[in-house]
């Protein structure tokens, strides 16, 4: 499904990601961890498409499609799907008036008829029901004066909405309490199946208790140092960053 | 700089309209315009050196040969081509500065009167001698005292004591510039009896592609515990310019809330002037313009606190695209008695191209000291974050900036209290922020 190559890219003269070579199945799940600053962020939005950071060199491929060379709105129209870490606060565009916009636009790109009124509210209204979030908000400007949890979860709805093949969060767990985490985790699991992929970028394990990943990569410095499964996550919580970042460090000074 | 050719103009309308009042150039009325017209003389059109008018620059006007009280044959027709024809309401029209009949709906409501102001010279006197150019400052602003001395007509509302009118009055003005280069000059005057209410809609039109110079004075008075609405829609051609003044007198206890909405125009300078005459006076103004292009956008506020226990609140936005200015200038005098006064006042402003410009100024004089003011001003472009968030829920991002933009005036037009208006001016936003 996602398949990227020796990926590069930069933040004005700044190298985050030094190489990322990393391969996602239909249905896999794959947690990306490591210490701040390691290029976990960046690499969400390098996927998502974000103008801030420019790809230096390597390839990424959706689908059988070059990513890189698509719009932003394009990836999501393909399927890609980011959660925010930060999702952003739009007064005066409600969130059903956005969600409107956003799947009739995707309906567009596919040369499929807008849905109406009716069709739009009867989906919304399943949706809401499955990710638990109320009726009143999603009437509300999009994300202003949203609770931490409220625009968290309003981020879950939201792809619950689009149906993704792809969904990457984005330490959608920061800031969260554990029954927030809990009903967020919820709706993700909700979503899991055997044609959707995820890409969890986490600081922390707590988030993998509840879903649960099949992959776990630890990125230090921009690239992937470490890949396992979820027993790794494990012995992170338990050890800590410091010696992953010891061993690359030898690593690297080994290999100049 | 120089305004030699359209004074030489104005003069010779003038002694055109000494010329031409049968008699009644002795007329305690008469006597008002000549004492005006040497006042305009003396002031003369405002220059970029006058601190009020320093962004704003009306000397190519004087490269225009205006022709005044034009005829016109725009037609019913015409008039239902146009925006915002079908709002239903109370109506009186002006073509060319002149009262058009067949284009106007006088409305037969015992408690109001709608009159042009010959009509209501004769039949209401008392009240033309009572309001008329009473509140309008006409020894200092020249184009004020050019609009006293010039205007010959203009619509006259009188809303009685204790009645409140649930449909509209709108003043209609349309500019026929098909063939000729055309200069009005109305004037206004609006009586809201004490505990009364109405909403007034001026609306701002242009038939065709030459140059018209509106020069317009609107004075409303709003008696004890009354309450207005005003509503400002400008929709005129690229090479329009329009000075308009609309001068505010409220009474104890009384509300007035305004909105000045300028979709398009060539030169447009709205003066919105608030005198709060009593205590316990409450006041909402708001504001929007979205000018492109070359178009010219000017809008100065006051608000004079003089007594105490009053609260004025206002807030104006702008979208400013292409080449296009827009300046803001708002002035809060609160007078030393004026104890007690909640005054707020913001503008806000959003640029989508680096070649439009905004001046905005913000003027706070205070006086009292049991007060609570507040203003900000704020001028930027989009947050990036949000229309990258808007895209990358597959939302392109012509469709994302149109969305935030329009969100962004809607703070202004949901403040409008006529559900047809608004729907009317959504559209026109819509499809102009496109």
């Amino acid at each position: 499904m996602l398949k990227i190559s020796n990926l590069q890219a930069r933040v004005e003269s700044k190298e985050i990601l030094r190489g990322i070579n990393l391969d996602i199945k239909p249905g896999e799940i794959h947690a990306i961890m490591g210490p701040n600053g390691s290029g976990k962020s960046t690499l969400a939005s390098v996927l998502a498409g974000r103008e801030d950071y420019e790809v230096t060199g390597g390839t990424v491929e959706f689908n059988g499609k070059d990513l890189l060379e698509l719009a932003p709105e394009e990836r999501a129209a393909e399927g890609i799907f980011l959660a925010f870490q930060y999702p952003v606060e739009i007064p005066g565009v409600t969130t059903i008036n956005f969600l409107k916009t956003a799947i009739n636009q995707i309906r567009k790109y596919h040369e499929k008829e807008p849905l109406d009124a009716a069709q739009f509210l009867k989906l919304m209204k399943e949706k809401a029901k499955s990710v638990k979030i109320d009726d009143q908000l999603l009437r509300r400007s999009l994300n202003e004066g949203f609770s931490g949890g409220e625009k968290k979860r309003n981020e879950i709805f939201q792809m619950a909405m689009l149906e993704p093949s792809l969904g990457i969060l984005d330490e959608t767990d920061s800031g969260l309490d554990i029954d927030a985490l809990k009903i967020v985790a919820d709706g993700v699991n909700q979503l899991r199946s055997a044609d959707r992929s995820f890409i969890v970028v986490t600081h922390y394990q707590r988030l993998l208790d509840y879903i649960v990943p099949d992959f776990v990569h630890v990125l230090y410095k921009g690239r992937i140092v470490k890949s396992g499964t979820k027993e790794l996550a494990l012995e992170l919580e338990e050890k800590g960053y410091d010696w992953i970042k010891s061993e690359a460090d030898a690593l690297e000074a080994s290999m100049v | 700089m120089s305004f030699q050719n359209i004074q030489a103009q104005f003069e010779a309308e003038f002694e055109n309209i000494q010329k031409n009042l049968n008699g009644k150039s002795g007329s305690d009325f008469n006597k008002m315009r000549n004492h005006s017209f040497a006042q305009f003389k003396k002031l003369g059109i405002p220059t970029v050196k006058h601190e009020d008018w320093k962004y704003s620059n009306l000397k190519n006007l004087d490269k225009i040969q205006f022709s005044f009280n034009s005829d016109s044959n725009f037609s019913k027709k015409d008039l239902e081509a146009l925006p915002f024809s079908s709002l239903e309401g109370i109506s009186i029209c002006f073509v060319n500065g002149v009262f058009n009949e067949e284009l106007s709906t006088l409305g037969n409501v015992p408690k109001i009167k709608v009159l042009t102001l010959e009509t209501a010279v004769e039949q209401i006197p008392e009240v033309i001698e009572k309001h008329y150019g009473k509140y309008v400052e006409t020894e200092k602003e020249g184009l004020s005292a050019l609009n006293n001395a010039l205007s010959n007509t203009g619509s006259v509302i009188v809303i009685d004591k204790n009645y409140v009118l649930e449909s509209p009055i709108i003043i209609r003005y349309i500019s026929d510039v098909k063939s000729e280069d055309i200069a009005v000059n109305l004037h206004n005057l609006i009586v809201v009896g004490e505990h009364s209410e109405v909403k007034i809609v001026e609306i701002f039109q242009t038939e065709g592609q030459k140059t018209s110079f509106s020069n317009l004075v609107t004075e409303i008075f709003v008696d004890k515990e009354a309450i207005a609405h005003y509503y400002k829609i400008q929709d005129e051609n690229d090479q329009s310019y329009h000075v308009g003044t609309t001068q505010v007198n409220q009474e104890d206890k009384s509300y007035f809330y305004s909105a000045t909405i300028t979709l398009n125009g060539g030169f447009v300078r709205n003066n919105l002037n608030l005198v709060l005459n009593g205590q316990y006076i409450d006041n909402h103004m708001y504001g929007l313009y979205i000018p492109n292009g070359k178009q010219h956008v000017d809008n100065h506020t006051l608000v004079d606190h003089k007594m105490p226990n009053c609260e004025s609140n206002e807030l104006y936005k702008g979208v400013l695209m292409d080449s296009s200015n827009g300046v803001f200038n708002g002035k809060i005098f609160v007078r030393e008695d004026a104890q007690k006064t909640n005054a707020y006042q913001n503008c806000r402003n959003v640029i989508t191209s680096d070649s439009a410009t905004m001046n905005s100024k913000p003027q706070l004089e205070i006086w009292a000291d049991d007060v609570k003011c507040s203003h900000g001003t704020t001028t930027g472009k989009l947050n990036d974050e949000a229309i990258f968030y808007m895209q990358s829920r597959g939302i392109p991002k012509p469709e994302a900036i149109r969305l935030q933009l329009v969100a962004f005036a809607e703070d202004v037009v949901s403040q409008i209290k006529i559900e047809e208006l608004r729907e009317m001016l959504d559209t026109m936003i819509e499809n102009k922020l496109k």
